[in-house]
């Protein structure tokens, strides 16, 4: 008789358990409520909700999205209630979830925002992890602070002070080597780095020769970018020991194991969302069945394994 | 009622005239649930091109089947009025707000009520004309030329009086269907203005409505029509200006009402 072991899911990102190494990217899952008809939302690894600031914002000028091929650019611009309104009207339906809850936050004008809303989350137990967003290509700035690794490291130090909740650093694919701010939020105490965020994009409406979008420039995601992200988490996992929580055009199994080969120790499905809103659900099964085809028990053994392979080789 | 993500066979899908096509699915979650008003979203194919599912408004419902009236305008259209019957469409729906039409008086007078359609903006309103034929409306149907004329016949079985107006006089009022709405409007002064506007078509179509609409001190609701991510709330992609802020058109419309809306 051959003994059945149901593989074992659960990952940790520092001190935080999740059941399963699935989550939803911030900004492609609102708060999670707009999804409560369309799958079992208990299932998931984690929901990362969309960045909230300290005030509500608008967000940027109409259109915000459009299609490119296989993939979608947008500016929404962060529209979000407002830390307090999130408290007090979003939060109650994710914390009945029973699911590790991930809030994404993000400064406005001053990095000195960001001391202020991890001082609130802190206090908030139903807030299981932070997700710095220093990478929302969208904000009409020069520069962001992911774009630079002694700006990256400065605010995750302070942040780092603040809060003994789990730290996610969300990192931007637009620099010149991911591996370098991935190491600087490492160093700066960051408990894991989420990569990537959206590559800026632009496309242009040839009939109107007008730009597709209000804001003209973007944030492309989609199954467009996803060889590049996975380029992204393979170098950052050649230089950085934390988490690695992976995503960029995740859209099925098969694209959710390229991020554990790459060096992923968690993914998140986030454009993939629009489009099939159950698909977070399929992967858990797919990665479930994949290791027990397999004869994986641990999910270890997969964060890596073209790693592994190459140094087996040798 | 909530939405359902559902796998839906194709009962039929003709080419109607020009390029719009009639597609018939069998689903009988959305058809017992769906408003006037409400639309789904459809992935065209399995693959990633094109990658985002396409928003199609609901033209009726008859038992367990669900009617829509699309326009072959690009490459996920296309693709559409490829399917065959017997293939199962992915589908999410019913989505959105419908119109509202409680309120209306329950007098028969088929100069009450207004239903205002542009090009495929005919399709929403034929649902609407069904559920409440009990008061006639009067139907206007504008579009560039004859053979785009859709389902005046339609609205005719459930009793609508139909005109219509086309940009080169090929069939009905030549000219605009909203100055053929501002004739109606000033010619019936004395007998009664009517209660209500309902609209789908292009937005400068949309936006004289609700001017003419706002003159007349009449109320309008207007169906958006815009490109979407999602479909369902979630992205934030498609937003309108209003007097409260931002609006989705997916979750907060896509109806509207005309006074609601800044341009």
């Amino acid at each position: 008789m051959v003994k059945h072991t149901k593989p074992n899911l659960s990952v940790n990102i520092g001190n935080l358990v999740l059941k399963n190494p699935v989550m939803v990217a911030s900004g492609t899952f609102g708060y999670a409520e707009e999804f409560s008809c369309l799958l079992d939302l208990k299932r998931l690894g984690a929901i990362v909700t969309k960045t909230i600031t300290i005030k509500p914002r608008h967000g940027n000028l109409p259109p915000r999205t459009c299609e490119t091929p296989a993939g979608m650019l947008n500016s929404i611009g962060l529209e979000n209630p407002g830390i307090d309104n999130f408290i007090k009207n979003k939060l109650p339906f994710l914390k009945k979830l029973g699911i590790p809850i991930i809030v994404s936050i993000a400064a406005e004008d001053d990095p000195g925002e960001f001391y202020i809303l991890v001082g609130q989350l802190d206090k908030i137990s139903a807030v299981s992890a932070i997700e710095l967003n220093i990478s929302c290509p969208n904000m009409q700035k020069n520069i962001l602070i992911s774009q630079d690794a002694k700006e990256t490291s400065a605010l995750v130090s302070s942040v780092r002070k603040l809060t003994r909740k789990c730290l996610i650093t969300k990192l931007s694919p637009n620099v010149t080597s991911i591996s370098d701010i991935a190491l600087a939020a490492q160093d700066a105490g960051s408990d894991a780095v989420a990569l990537i965020n959206t590559l800026s994009g632009m496309s242009i409406d040839v009939h109107k020769c007008a730009p597709r979008i209000g804001s003209w420039v973007g944030g492309l995601s989609g199954p467009a970018i996803r060889p590049v992200a996975v380029k992204m988490v393979w170098e950052a996992y050649n230089k950085i020991k934390i988490p690695i929580i992976g995503m960029g055009g995740i859209m099925d199994i098969d694209s959710a194991l390229e991020f554990f080969f790459a060096g992923s120790t968690a993914i998140s499905v986030g454009t993939a969302n629009f489009i099939n809103p159950g698909v977070s659900l399929e992967i858990i099964s797919g990665l479930e069945k994949y290791m027990t085809d397999n004869g994986i028990l641990n999910l270890n053994n997969i964060t890596g394994k073209l790693k592994a392979c190459e140094d087996l080789a040798r | 009622m909530e939405a359902a993500q559902l796998k839906a066979k194709i009962i039929s899908n003709k080419q109607l005239k020009c390029n719009y096509w009639h597609l018939e699915f069998d689903s009988g979650i959305i058809a017992k649930n769906a408003l006037a008003g409400q639309f789904i979203e459809i992935k065209v194919n399995n693959g990633i091109d094109p990658l985002l599912r396409r928003p199609i408004s609901i033209h009726s419902v008859s038992g367990t089947k669900v009617k829509l009236i699309y326009e072959v305008i690009g490459k996920g259209t296309q693709i559409l009025s490829e399917r065959k019957p017997g293939d199962f469409l992915d589908v999410i729906g019913p989505l959105g707000n419908g119109f509202e039409y409680k309120w209306l008086t329950k007098k028969l007078d088929n100069r009450k009520t207004i239903l205002v359609a542009g090009g495929m903006g005919v399709a929403p309103l034929v649902f609407l004309a069904g559920k409440i034929k009990f008061y006639r409306p009067l139907v206007l149907i504008g579009a560039r030329k004859k053979e785009q004329v859709l389902c005046s016949q339609e609205f005719k079985a459930l009793g609508c009086k139909v005109v219509t107006a086309t940009d080169d006089g090929s069939l009905g009022f030549k000219g605009r269907v909203t100055d053929l709405l501002k004739g109606f409007l000033s010619e019936n002064q004395k007998t009664g203005k009517p209660e209500h506007i309902y609209a789908c078509g292009p937005q400068p179509m949309l936006k004289a409505v609700v001017q003419i609409s706002c003159e007349n001190n009449i109320a309008s609701q207007l169906s958006l029509e815009t490109h979407m991510a999602c479909g369902f709330g979630a992205c934030l992609g498609c937003v309108v200006s209003t007097k409260s802020g931002y609006k989705r058109v997916c979750k907060d419309g896509p109806v509207f009402m005309g006074k609601e809306l800044i341009w």
